[in-house]
């Protein structure tokens, strides 16, 4: 059976490849590709470098003495390669990216450009201080910036990125503590049970107990709870705010002072902080220190996963335990302080080689300096006015658990396709059909079936029309007994759904070269 | 505000949906104590023009390493890279994609992972490699909390030619537990004896290939002493570009290696980002921490690819998840594997022959001067020399004339007695033979 589109609305795989099916396996623009490793061939190459003189070798009985085993290409065939590939991805320059607590906003390319200056992209980290003075300022900017959006007291730049802030956070809660005689002491850390999954997992790397607090019926951390479990032992709290429901939590400044009167320290995950930026400071609601992601609020690109930055404020209880290096206010300018001493006396110690995330730093202030303080207001007033809109234009077809208004996240449950054999997972795959990345699925926790929607403040009201329209229909057809159809989605991918379990209980994680791999059997 | 699409009109149409009378009634859940009164001192919206020039005004007051001839290494190394990568890393697909949750939308992102994946375990000569970690220092931490867990054991010892830094990190975290480390003092000369340092309480013991003072040492003998008391040998590689001239670690047996994969694709930043290596044996599998890529089939039976065996990570395993690691370095994991790509074999091995014709002439250039003292006899790309007088004064007066003359010790040691003259000195393809030459004869001028 065919759709309006002239495409199978209904077949199973089998059917679906035999339609499809061409002799090299391309499908129009999408190309079968092989693996590297698959594509090279001795005597090609893609580089074509000076001669090298022949020299006293230094290497003693050391050198390599056998073939590494690197396939050797063209400099076209690994254009056409890599080109090949990009085109199986999704992203945000080609479609809505709704994955809640994600934040999959645009991406300037004059950030690009300006990161790659040669004066930050080809500086050595150790280079002698004398030729350095424009990137210390850039930090120093930087920080600049980021303390006056948050209202704190200091910030520590090194943290790689929000999971490794998180841990030069309760780092350096650890180190007021020990200060303070209080180390062993206090060993717990209390966590919502609606927290990113890297918060107990930070907390428990860092040698902490771990003890999750339930939510209130209205998405919430239950705050009678937590205080009932406030004492002598406990370390801090790591509370998410905006929380991970897409709320905002009403008894923020009770809980801090509660968290304060009980000797402990209120860490904050920052990674929502793009919902309020510019509008609210969390200094101003007793916040002991957070981590922000440069890549989700500050927008320098995921990148496939990666390189995020997360850089740590801190308040001033906390300021002199920050982790080396530190960047400090001089007369009219910035200074790096590289060792402990003077006013990094008492810094925890060092969480990475060299300063931090110098690339992302460029692009972070290249987009504050954009948006201006006005712009960043802005920003976030509709990154929430979006994620309003899909909560209202969407409530008589799906189900939200929590009563709006919404921060800068949707939040719906599974609990309208109840009966209808489709799944929140059906569900999203389904989305790809249509031509949307899926929104975050089954997080938070807390929630059945979660589904995750943050549009950001990018979208036009008429891209968010559409993608709301997608969705009704989507859930009309649920409702109407399509369920087959979900269950066979994504048809139109470059994949169908692949074999997960496959993957982990036979795991191939790398190419292996033929013989090999028969020998092996 | 040109990132913003909402016109005036876009907003109170949907507000009149939402059945709320402003954005400002949208934080009706923020007590109002909390919420900024007054504007905050920071500049309003600029455009590209003003921002780039403020921007690019501070670049220009660094001196880079393209402007002047550069011999600095040390844990960062500056090697040419092909236009070709730069390029497409930046095409939108790979740039602006989130992480690879939905395979069957991330086939690209996948696929690469994998590739690179193998190409970093044939580089290290081990079994199985992870889908990178944040940087070779953050990795090398990483692979110490591995080696505990794998061996229930609480003693780690740190070889005193490990990089400052990489030994810093790891005694910052491993404060955070009841462990002994044991680091040895840093051995310019080399000759450092670490079997005898080794124990029946050994969780592992850490060492750098080519050191940080450049030798490139057999830890075949070493590698044994672990497994005869049940320690694991853990191998730091700060210059990656050295794998193309040096024997393996994975032939030598070491256990778990890390690495700092800057070198290929991804250029020098000021320290970051960079790129996070890390390898080790089937068996070690399970306590590996970090994303991994695996390959499966679809519903069509067609070979894709997955993330995989994630119940080690904390998305699933919360606290009690193998790392608390959930970013990995995507973008500069995708720099690596085109750079290397590129290269292939005889590419990859001829450009670490070209560093090592280029070290050895610098080291033959320093070798003669009155006050320049060889410490390294072996190595690849980088070695120590000990000068008559502190090194940080020299290294500034050479900056003064115009050469980034190498990394003195006090920058890495500072206030250790002995270090201070110490210089570290590195040469990349990068540099010429005119430039090895004028850092001979400013080293000279300055040491006469």
């Amino acid at each position: 059976m065919m759709n309006r589109h002239g495409r199978p609305s209904d077949a199973g795989p089998a059917s679906a490849a035999a339609e499809t099916a061409t002799l090299l396996g391309h499908r129009g623009l999408d190309h079968e590709e092989p693996l590297l490793f698959e594509l090279g061939h001795d005597g090609r190459v893609g580089v074509d470098l000076p001669p090298c003189p022949a020299v006293q070798g230094r290497l003693g009985d050391l050198a390599r003495r056998g073939p590494i085993g690197l396939p050797s290409l063209s400099e076209p065939q690994v254009v056409r390669h890599y080109v090949r590939l990009s085109r199986k991805n999704y992203s945000i320059d080609a479609g809505l990216y709704p994955l809640g607590s994600c934040t999959m906003k645009h991406n300037p390319r004059l950030n690009e450009k300006l990161a790659r200056l040669p004066g930050f992209a080809d500086l050595h980290p150790l280079a002698p201080p004398s030729t350095t003075a424009g990137a210390v300022e850039l930090m120093g900017q930087l920080a600049h910036w980021l303390l006056t959006l948050t209202g704190m007291a200091a910030i520590a730049l090194s943290p790689k990125a929000g999971a490794h802030g998180e841990l030069c956070g309760l780092m350096t809660i650890r180190a007021a503590h020990a200060a303070k005689g209080e180390g062993a002491s206090r060993r717990r850390v209390l966590v919502p049970e609606s927290a990113h999954g890297t918060n107990p997992a930070t907390a428990a790397y860092c040698g902490f107990t771990v003890e999750s607090i339930p939510a209130t019926a209205d998405g919430r951390v239950d705050r009678a709870v937590l205080e009932a479990r406030l004492g002598p032992d406990v370390a801090a709290i790591m509370l998410t705010n905006p929380n991970t429901c897409g709320l905002f939590e009403r008894e923020i400044i009770e809980l801090a002072r509660a968290v304060h009167a009980a000797g402990g320290y209120f860490y904050c995950d920052g990674a929502n902080f793009n919902a309020i930026m510019g509008r609210v400071r969390p200094g101003d609601l007793g916040i002991d220190a957070m981590h922000i992601n440069l890549h989700k609020t500050f927008s320098t690109p995921h990148g496939g996963g990666g390189p995020g930055a997360g850089p740590v404020v801190l308040s001033a209880a906390l300021a002199p335990f920050a982790p080396l290096p530190l960047v400090v206010a001089r007369g009219d300018g910035h200074a790096l302080i590289e060792t402990a001493e003077g006013e990094a006396a008492a810094s925890f110690g060092r969480i990475t080689a060299f300063h931090g995330q110098m690339g992302m730093f460029v692009r972070a202030l290249a987009y504050m300096m954009s948006h201006g303080r006005d712009g960043l207001a802005q920003a976030s007033g509709d990154a929430v006015l979006n994620a309003n809109y899909i909560l209202a234009a969407l409530d008589d077809v799906m189900t939200a658990p929590f009563a709006g208004p919404c921060m800068h996240e949707a939040l719906f449950d599974d609990h309208f396709l109840d009966g209808t054999g489709v799944t929140t997972l059906d569900f999203a795959k389904a989305m790809i059909d249509e031509g949307y990345h899926p929104m975050t699925m089954y997080f938070p926790l807390v929630v059945h079936g979660a589904m995750l929607i943050e549009p950001t403040e990018s979208e036009s009201k008429e891209s968010l029309d559409n993608f709301i329209a997608v969705l009704r229909h989507l859930a009309a057809a649920a409702k109407a007994g399509e369920a087959e159809r979900f269950k066979a989605a994504p048809r139109l991918a470059p994949r169908r759904r692949l074999d997960e379990t496959l993957a982990a209980r036979k795991p191939v994680l790398r190419w292996t070269p033929p013989t090999l791999s028969k020998a092996a059997e | 505000m040109r990132y913003l699409p909402h016109t005036a009109a876009d907003r109170a149409a949907m507000l009149e949906t939402i059945g709320a009378a402003d954005i400002e009634a949208l934080f009706c859940d923020v007590p109002a104590a909390a919420r900024l009164g007054a504007a905050l001192p920071l500049p309003d919206h600029q455009g590209e023009m003003a921002v780039e020039r403020a921007i690019a005004a501070l670049a220009a007051r660094n001196r880079h390493s393209g402007m002047l001839p550069s011999f600095l290494g040390a844990g960062a190394y500056r090697h040419h890279v092909p236009a070709t990568v730069d390029h497409l890393i930046q095409r939108s697909e790979f740039l602006t994609s989130y992480t690879p949750y939905q395979p069957e939308i991330a086939q690209g992102t996948l696929q690469y992972l994998f590739e690179f994946q193998t190409q970093v375990a044939l580089l290290t000569g081990m079994e199985v490699a992870n889908a990178s970690m944040y940087d070779g220092s953050t990795a090398c931490a990483e692979a110490v909390e591995m080696a505990r867990r794998l061996t229930g054991r609480n003693r780690v010892v740190l070889s005193g030619n490990l990089h400052p830094h990489y030994r810093a990190v790891v005694e910052t975290l491993l404060r955070l537990h009841d462990t002994v480390v044991e680091a040895l003092p840093p051995a310019p000369a080399g000759g450092e004896a670490l079997a005898p340092a080794l124990d029946q309480g050994t969780a592992c013991v850490v060492v750098q290939y080519p050191d940080v003072f450049g030798h490139v040492c057999d830890f075949t003998a070493l590698a044994a002493a672990a497994q005869a008391c049940g320690a694991l040998l853990i191998v730091a590689v700060t210059e990656v570009v050295a794998l193309g001239a040096l024997r393996a670690p994975g032939a030598m047996g070491a256990d778990i290696v890390v690495g700092e994969g800057q070198g290929l694709g991804v250029g020098l930043n000021y320290g970051g980002p960079y790129l996070g290596l890390f390898a080790t044996r089937t068996k070690f599998l399970r306590q590996m921490p970090g994303r991994i890529a695996g390959e499966t089939v679809d519903a069509e039976g067609r070979r894709g690819y997955v993330l995989t065996l994630s119940t080690r990570e904390q998305h699933i395993r919360r606290e009690k998840a193998t790392s608390n690691i959930c970013t990995n370095s995507g973008l500069c994991c995708l720099a690596f594997t085109i750079h290397l790509a590129l290269l292939g074999e005889g590419g990859f091995c001829g450009l670490a022959a070209l560093n090592h014709a280029r070290a050895v002439h610098l080291a033959e250039r320093l070798a003669g001067i009155a006050g320049v003292t060889p410490l390294t006899a072996r190595f690849f790309n980088e070695f120590a020399v000990a000068l008559d007088r502190p090194a940080g004064p020299v290294v500034e007066a050479l900056a003064a004339r115009g050469i980034l003359g190498g990394v003195p010790g006090s920058r890495l040691w500072p206030g250790l007695e002995g270090l201070d003259k110490v210089l570290l000195l590195c040469a990349t393809e990068t540099n010429t033979e005119d430039e090895i030459d004028a850092l001979g004869v400013a080293l000279e001028e300055i040491l006469a």
